[in-house]
């Protein structure tokens, strides 16, 4: 049976789904025994969903557009220095 | 009516059609990749550098050093990959100037072991997220993010927030893959530790571990 400090340190790969089925069983079983560890696996994993989708992607329109603006001088920059015509509006 | 560009003609994002036009000069195959990715790197700049200013100082270096330098740019590698690289240099490089600590973020944190011991250990509600609003648990994940080592902080960014896999985040950090690993069993056990004190059943005991 796994002690419970080799459980942690396999703990990612088994939240990750990357460990194989017999490593998938043993922290399985391990759980099963030890309490304090199936909290610390119910509580990690729900760490990592709590995360997912809840933190907004925004872009602040004015960020954005000056982020446009600054691509475009760049561009500018470049076809200049390669002496090519520049960008056409 | 305005010709709609090739790539959204088919309904397909073609990431590597837009990288060649784009590395031929085509500002608005640039442009469809920076609307694809500038969210999600504006975020992950505003994960590390903590700072709205920084921040957007790092998502124009990183779109600007990525348009001039496309031609480097092989595509062995996504391109997405390719720029959240180019950010996270941004991004450490705005914190080290902050901090004036040059060895802060990318160095290997000393492994005391420490970050591996767990405190807390008590079940949480069964769905903790309804017990704030929307805003109130945007802060409490934030700071708690916050509250971890950069190094950590980077690697749980990429991984478990913006869905990079082990080898991908690894590359983009220039570390090993056990490198990252490691540091993420450290982050997600410390926002674990940090996010209980928060989400804990009401009543549950409280104790240390190993």
């Amino acid at each position: 049976m796994l002690t419970c400090k080799e459980f942690l340190q396999e703990l990612n790969d088994y939240l990750d789904e990357t460990g194989d089925i017999e490593l998938r069983r043993r922290i399985e079983s391990h759980i099963t025994q030890c309490p304090n560890c199936f909290v610390i696996l119910d509580t990690t994993k729900k760490t990592i969903q709590v995360y997912k989708g809840v933190l907004p992607q925004t872009l602040p329109q004015d960020v954005h557009s000056r982020l446009l603006k600054a691509v475009e001088r760049k561009c500018s920059e470049k076809k200049l220095r390669a002496g090519l015509p520049g960008i056409q509006h | 009516m305005k010709k709609m560009p090739a790539t959204q003609e088919a309904g397909i994002f073609d990431e590597s059609a837009l990288v060649a036009k784009a590395r031929e000069g085509d500002l608005a195959a640039f442009n469809e990749l920076v609307n694809s990715y500038s969210r999600k790197i504006f975020r992950l700049a505003k994960h590390i550098t903590q700072n709205d200013e920084d921040a957007e100082d790092v998502l124009q270096e990183t779109f600007l050093k990525a348009f001039e330098h496309l031609g480097d740019f092989q595509g062995q590698s996504k391109f997405y990959t390719w720029i959240v690289r180019i950010a996270v240099n941004e991004s450490l490089m705005k914190l080290r100037k902050r901090k004036s600590d040059r060895s802060v973020p990318l160095d290997e944190p000393v492994d005391t072991g420490e970050d591996t011991v767990v405190r807390e250990i008590a079940v949480w509600d069964e769905n903790p997220e309804q017990k704030y609003s929307r805003e109130e648990l945007g802060q409490i994940l934030d700071e708690a993010v916050q509250g971890l080592r950069p190094a950590f902080r980077t690697v749980f960014v990429l991984r478990d927030i913006e869905e990079l896999s082990t080898e991908e985040a690894a590359e983009a950090l220039g570390i090993s893959v056990p490198a990252v690993k490691s540091r993420l069993l450290r982050a997600r056990l410390q926002l674990r530790e940090k996010l209980t004190r928060f989400f804990k059943r009401k009543g549950d005991d409280v104790f240390a571990y190993m």
